[in-house]
């Protein structure tokens, strides 16, 4: 009993000298954690993601502020409840300073409380942007390298409204992010929606009953939401339908540098919206394309390029903190300027700590290489806020 | 009208496919009384070994007919290996041990294939419309899958209801421990009768995949389905099988296509377009519910 006492009291007296030390060791890295898709049919998403946030700490010499980092990648699924474990393990077992990442606005709900609240810990979306945490749930804790969903379709809406597209049919999967981007281009199309379909998301992957009653109403156009393999599913479908060439097609994410080897030709031609493209001219974006497609022999896409600039924002705040990264109000305050070289244009932040930014119009082409690719043809918004900062409480 | 037709023929397509995968699970429920969950790997693996067998053989009907004998190769391997084991347990037992198998299976693929899927391009010779009415056209691919669909439900029926194979199926599907009794080599029964769902199951995952994509754990999803299927048609019953994939198909696309528009003469738009999506993915649990309620061993069901 004895010896079993005094046990307990030299573990205790250990676990205190070890707890009083900790602070000194001022050479523990800083640590991310990155939550992305790595597995399933989207997986190409979070390949993109990951090669960016290590071509990111690439040009960083693998330091902020003087300080090493490390990243440790967690697997979402594609799903929910996979999301909000493998965030709880990154806060609660490998203690990371950061998680950033997440594709997947239900996912990022779900993960949510989780890193910010419970966890006291700062979460940096590099792509989900889902309403509520804009306005209502806006969160200290939360900032975001990527946009609110309503906004990107706000800008196709904005441009089609423009164009002079009388009718549009809207098509976009059933959850969180997908009921954002109908809201958003409905925002700014003032046209008549002649019908509008949320289809079962992740699992219909056939929209042969939805292609034939898009055939049936005539619309000027189709505007679609359907990231991933869901988008090449959709062009392929849509091809087959034998629609292409009778009805354009408009797309908010559902064409880009991961889906476009797959799409090829078809999806020449057909326009979107998107807060960062391949040929934006400033010299961030030129080093991190050029970079990039040495690299891989590929295009980044913008998944990748808002990891990168998660990244690049953390360090900024790390860099102006010399490397200590433990006080979270000197470090929030930081993050908020977004003081760093923005692969997009430099950007400010809003109230809700979304990103004020322009929004640009992109078409599907073909490289002088034969590489298939997305080119900026238009600014469709210049600075713009999403339209829910002003719930945020924050101010 | 026109509109009609090719929202039926929708269904139809959707049907035949999850026919394909229902016959084999009915066939194995009934005749072993196996619940065989990891019937929809077979339908997985069915998608993964066509997506190999087709880039070998750079076409992809050479590389689907290439596909099946193998995918019946796999199923009486399953069948010897894990399900011969399973038939004289009780249900719990079997649907611990198959759910093993598909994760094994689901581990085996990403194992072989990686994590990250492929996908099987429509053939070229059908990537494109056929008039079906004149001024209505159909995607030709899916027009074949009907077109196959069809063929092999006929094929079936005729093996079912004229062969002696067929004879042997529909009497162990009514009593099992009988035919046994009878001197019927029952192990090469069950062997083959595995070995054949697990081809209809393949040959649905292979001909799926252009139009979905070839993923770990496609066959999941679609399981459940396919399930209330064989629970509507009555279990054991081809015929039942068929008629309950064919109604399952017509009510998911009529859920997809003309719920929203009905809901909205009564709901708001926004009301409407919430809540249709929501109601047809439980339509098919109502009709089933419905079914059950009415005729408690489903259309056709044998025992009592």
């Amino acid at each position: 009993m004895k010896s079993k006492l005094f046990g307990t009291a030299t573990i205790a007296a250990l676990a205190t000298v070890a707890a009083g030390a900790l602070p000194a060791m001022a050479q523990s890295p800083i640590k991310i954690g990155f939550v992305s898709t790595f597995s399933g049919p989207q997986a190409a998403i979070g390949e993109d993601m990951r090669r960016s946030v290590e071509l990111a700490k690439e040009h960083l010499g693998g330091k902020m502020g003087g300080k090493p980092f490390e990243i440790v990648y967690e697997d979402d699924q594609f799903k929910p409840d996979v999301g909000k474990q493998k965030s709880e393990k990154l806060v609660q077992q490998d203690k990371v300073n950061f998680v950033a990442g997440y594709i997947w606005s239900n996912v990022l709900l779900a993960s949510l409380k989780t890193v910010t609240d419970e966890g006291d810990t700062i979460l940096i979306s590099a792509n989900a942007g889902p309403s509520q945490i804009a306005g209502d749930l806006c969160n200290k804790n939360f900032f975001s390298t990527s946009w609110q969903n309503d906004q990107t379709p706000m800008a196709m809406g904005e441009y089609l409204q423009s164009k002079g597209v009388k009718s549009l049919y809207l098509m976009a999967g059933n959850y969180a992010a997908g009921k954002d981007m109908l809201a958003g281009v409905k925002r700014t199309f003032k046209g008549q929606i002649i019908g509008e379909d949320l289809t079962k998301w992740p699992d219909q992957l056939d929209f042969s009953a939805e292609l034939a009653k898009i055939r049936a109403a005539k619309p000027d156009g189709i505007f679609i939401f359907y990231p991933g393999a869901h988008g090449v599913q959709f062009l392929t479908q849509y091809a087959q339908a034998g629609l292409k060439g009778q009805i354009p097609l408009y797309q908010v994410f559902s064409i880009d540098a991961i889906t476009l080897p797959l799409q090829k030709e078809l999806a020449l031609g057909t326009l979107g919206a998107q807060e960062w493209v391949n040929d934006l001219p400033n010299d961030a974006n030129k080093k991190y394309v050029a970079d990039f497609k040495k690299k891989h022999g590929v295009y980044p896409s913008y998944y990748g390029a808002q990891s990168y600039d998660a990244i690049m924002l953390i360090a900024s705040a790390a860099e102006a903190l010399k490397g200590d990264v433990s006080n979270k109000d000197k470090v929030r305050a930081e993050m908020k300027k977004a003081n760093f070289k923005s692969v997009r244009g430099d950007f400010k932040y809003n109230t809700n700590q979304f990103p004020i930014q322009n929004f640009y119009i992109q078409e599907a082409v073909k490289d002088p290489e034969g590489m298939m690719t997305v080119k900026t043809i238009a600014t469709a918004m210049k600075d713009a806020k999403d339209p829910f900062y002003e719930k945020c409480p924050m101010k | 009208m026109d509109y009609l037709l090719l929202q039926m023929l929708n269904g139809v397509q959707l049907g035949l496919l999850m026919f394909l995968l229902a016959a084999g699970l009915t066939l194995t429920f009934g005749i072993m009384d196996l619940v065989n969950l990891a019937h929809g790997s077979l339908y997985m693996m069915g998608a993964y070994i066509a997506w190999t067998t087709i880039s070998w053989t750079d076409s992809f009907v050479m590389g689907a007919l290439l596909a099946l004998p193998i995918i019946f190769v796999l199923g009486l391997v399953v069948e010897a290996v894990v399900a011969r084991r399973l038939y004289a347990r009780n249900h719990l037992d079997q649907v611990l041990a198959t759910f093993g198998l598909i994760l094994f299976f689901n581990e085996l693929v990403r194992v072989i294939w990686g994590p990250a899927g492929k996908s099987i391009a429509v053939p070229a010779f059908l990537n494109r419309t056929v008039e079906i009415l004149p001024g209505v056209p159909y995607p030709a691919y899916r027009f074949a899958i009907i077109v196959v669909g069809a063929a092999v439900a006929i094929l079936l029926a005729w093996l079912v209801a004229r062969t002696r194979i067929g004879m042997l199926i529909r009497a162990g599907a009514s009593n099992r421990r009988m035919i046994g009794a009878l001197g019927v080599n029952i192990e090469l029964l069950f062997s083959l009768v595995f070995g054949l769902g697990a081809v209809f199951a393949g040959l649905a995952g292979l001909m799926a995949a252009p139009i979905t994509s070839v993923k770990i754990g496609m066959g999941d999803d679609i399981l459940i389905l396919a399930f209330v299927i064989i629970v509507i048609g009555g279990i054991g019953s081809i015929k039942g099988a068929f008629i309950a994939a064919m109604v399952v198909g017509q009510i998911d696309i009529v859920g997809r296509a003309f719920l929203p528009d009905l809901l909205k003469t009564f709901l708001s738009a926004s009301a409407a377009s919430s809540a249709a999506p929501a109601i047809s993915q439980v339509l098919v649990y109502i009709v089933m519910a419905g079914v059950l309620v009415w005729r408690p061993t489903g259309l056709f069901g044998q025992r009592t």
